[in-house]
């Protein structure tokens, strides 16, 4: 081998690279302080971001527990000679709840307070005492013959006294009360059963709950086949031109629009042109389809197009049909993407508040909805609404309804996470 | 009589002498969008011999394999010209049902693709989609027989509801060409099915080819000169396209008619 002109053999050996020499040295302590701080800075990264996870739950903890649980005062009541005019006889046939309607069990209710409690004894209880009143009586008639007492939820500012965050006036009466009375507070079994009411002492997330569950079962009856089929027919079937570019970038353009946007469609198309009923969880879930639809389009294109096309070709060189190469398995090794997409949709459908706002569903309903076209809420709304209330019982029922959604949330996580290690296929 | 015909009858005196004609293909074009991947090949197929097809990468030879159980119908730009027989029967014809012929020209591919099911899943498939067996009973016989004629039976007899993807990359080879014997074809396609394998597996696939050959018409694609002699009594030689020589293995190996042919063959190019 011949070197050129002025170069010796010996020229290139000394400038051989120095591995172990100071400059090398540096760039390896360079490089290890590099590694370091990119290290450090993840580090920092995730624990700020699970502080505020940790700060958020707390504080959603600390103040939801308490709304589960509700202060009651023993209310002894002297039916005997108390302006109900009601026949224990009427209430054991068919008539007992129109015969309690007609009884003025709200008043009756309110003069036992004062006489037991004082002049302003009533204001001591919630608005909603009376209606357990009512339950006394329907359960055992009989105590119309005679005094009874009767366990009913106290006022919100007694309640909120009763757990340490009243007025000092209110805790001097608690005290009161409770040596002349009875005070309890145990589990608020009303708040998982009742709905939406004006009094924070006897809400409940029960018609908010169903609500959502009512319309997430539209949603998901109406996005997810139309979502995967359409996803199927845009991989398997469509030619590839202009036309399905132009559908392949609406759906992603689709998938991008603000909520409130598909909140206005739902409002011109289902209720102003459809005249279907306003506040309804049919119309709730179509509107949240219509979002929800782009979301499982995506996930299951990107689904299908992973599956490997060597299945493709091996259930087409046996003679399977394009329907049966499909169905038979490109769908089922999908599945498992499908599923992620179509949960990811959901939840983000689950916690939709704004377009829901557009189409009524923020009126206050205080029943829960009995079908599909019944008045109703659902929970991200039903926590907007309470978080807007003025008054101070609101609060920790805000943070009960939020533990609520959170619970769900993490239901729907959890059944996703089970379906995709139930169809997953190991190869 | 036109030429055509006469060179037609030509042609299937010629194979007929040679075996019994079951696949013929005449001028044969395929176009991949504007570009010409396949041209003008004439080439039959006979019952009795395995025909391999060489040459080197990109020359068509598989492209060619595809047209003739239709797979290339799935590639949107893919385009065939010409005509081609199996059985006397225009498989390209409007009568063709795409989905029985690839039931009767059954296909072997590069890499072996068995289903992410069973192995038991994996030959009753077929048979099940076709509704070649009346019953469980039958339907055990089918999935026995082809294994068994696929040399694998005794390998997996004991493990049959294990996933087909367990198997080593020979075995998985091996219960494709069982998944393809398992419908009855009458012709089988195999695309390199031993380019992804150890050469002790590639011995069995090879074993098996001799096996088979007589039971089924046998085409088969490869890169491997010595396999193509091994296994094969009649050789297609491709280049840029075009069929370059088609004859006798034995002629094609010693004596070949074309330059190109030998250049290839002897290691010149490819």
């Amino acid at each position: 081998m011949t070197l050129p002109s002025g170069l010796a053999a010996s020229d290139i050996a000394s400038r051989a690279t120095d591995w172990s020499g100071e400059t090398m040295q540096r760039r390896i302590r360079k490089r290890y302080a590099a590694e370091r701080r990119f290290r450090l800075i993840g580090l920092s990264a995730i624990l700020i971001s699970a502080g505020f996870l940790a700060f958020l739950l707390f504080t959603m903890l600390g103040n939801g527990v308490r709304g589960f649980s509700q202060t009651e005062i023993r209310l002894p009541i002297n039916f005997a000679s108390s302006s109900l005019m009601l026949d224990p006889a009427a209430l054991k046939g068919a008539g007992a709840d129109a015969a309690l309607a007609g009884a003025d069990i709200e008043g009756a209710t309110a003069a036992a307070a004062d006489a037991a409690f004082g002049e302003g004894g009533a204001r001591l209880l919630s608005d909603g005492a009376w209606l357990k009143v009512q339950d006394a009586i329907r359960s055992n008639p009989d105590i119309l013959k005679g005094r009874g007492e009767v366990w009913v939820p106290a006022s919100v500012e007694l309640d909120l006294a009763a757990k340490g965050s009243g007025s000092p006036e209110a805790e001097r009466t608690l005290a009161q009360l409770k040596t002349k009375a009875g005070v309890r507070t145990g589990f608020n079994a009303h708040f998982l059963s009742g709905s939406d009411a004006t009094d924070p002492t006897i809400v409940g997330i029960w018609g908010a709950l169903k609500g959502s569950l009512l319309t997430m079962g539209v949603t998901l009856l109406l996005a997810f086949p139309v979502g995967v089929l359409a996803a199927l027919y845009l991989e398997e079937y469509a030619p590839r031109n202009r036309w399905t570019d132009l559908i392949e970038v609406s759906i992603n353009n689709l998938a991008a629009v603000p909520s409130i946007i598909f909140g206005l469609l739902g409002l011109a198309v289902f209720l102003n042109f459809m005249h279907l009923p306003r506040s309804a969880p049919i119309v709730g879930g179509l509107t949240l389809a219509l979002m929800t639809m782009p979301v499982i389009v995506i996930a299951g294109r990107n689904a299908i197009k992973s599956v490997p096309p060597s299945i493709r070709d091996a259930a087409l060189g046996i003679g399977a049909s394009r329907v049966q190469m499909v169905f038979h398995h490109v769908l089922p090794l999908a599945l498992p993407g499908i599923l992620t997409g179509t949960i990811i949709g959901m939840a983000r459908a689950l916690g939709e508040t704004a377009p829901l706002l557009m189409i009524g569903m923020r009126a206050f309903i205080s029943a829960a909805p009995s079908g599909f076209t019944a008045p109703a809420t659902v929970l991200p709304v039903q926590v907007f609404l309470w978080s807007d209330e003025v008054s101070k019982g609101f609060v920790e029922k805000t943070s009960a309804a939020i533990i609520i959604l959170l619970i769900f949330l993490l239901a729907m996580n959890g059944l996703a996470i089970y379906l995709r290690n139930k169809f997953e296929i190991r190869w | 009589m036109s030429t055509q015909t006469l060179e037609h009858l030509a042609a299937e005196q010629k194979a007929a002498s040679e075996g019994t004609l079951k696949m013929s293909a005449r001028d044969v074009n395929v176009f991949y969008g504007q570009k010409q991947a396949i041209n003008k090949v004439s080439i039959d197929v006979t019952q009795e011999n395995v025909t391999a097809f060489i040459g080197p990468s990109g020359c068509g030879k598989s492209t060619f394999l595809r047209t003739l159980n239709r797979m290339n119908d799935t590639v949107a730009s893919a385009r065939v010209e010409g005509r081609i027989m199996l059985d006397g029967e225009d498989i390209y014809a409007s009568s063709m049902d795409v989905v029985q012929l690839r039931a009767r020209v059954g296909m072997v591919f590069q890499k072996p693709n068995p289903f992410p099911k069973s192995i038991y899943e994996n030959v009753a498939y077929g048979p099940r989609i076709h509704g070649l067996a009346s019953g469980r009973v039958e339907m055990d016989q089918i999935v026995e027989k082809s294994l068994k004629r696929a040399g694998l039976w005794d390998e997996v007899k004991d493990r049959l509801s294990d996933s087909g993807t367990a198997l080593s990359g020979g075995q998985q080879q091996r219960l494709c060409i069982a998944r393809a014997i398992a419908v009855d074809p009458e012709v089988i396609l195999m695309d390199e099915p031993c380019s992804a394998l150890d050469p002790i597996a590639t011995a069995k696939i090879e074993e098996l080819i001799h096996e088979l050959r007589g039971r089924f018409a046998i085409v088969i694609v490869t890169h491997n000169m010595q396999q193509a002699a091994r296994v094969s009594q009649r050789t297609a030689f491709f280049h840029l396209g075009n069929l370059v020589e088609y004859g006798d293995t034995s002629e094609i190996f010693t004596n070949p008619r074309e330059v190109r042919t030998k250049d290839y063959i002897t290691g010149r190019y490819g």
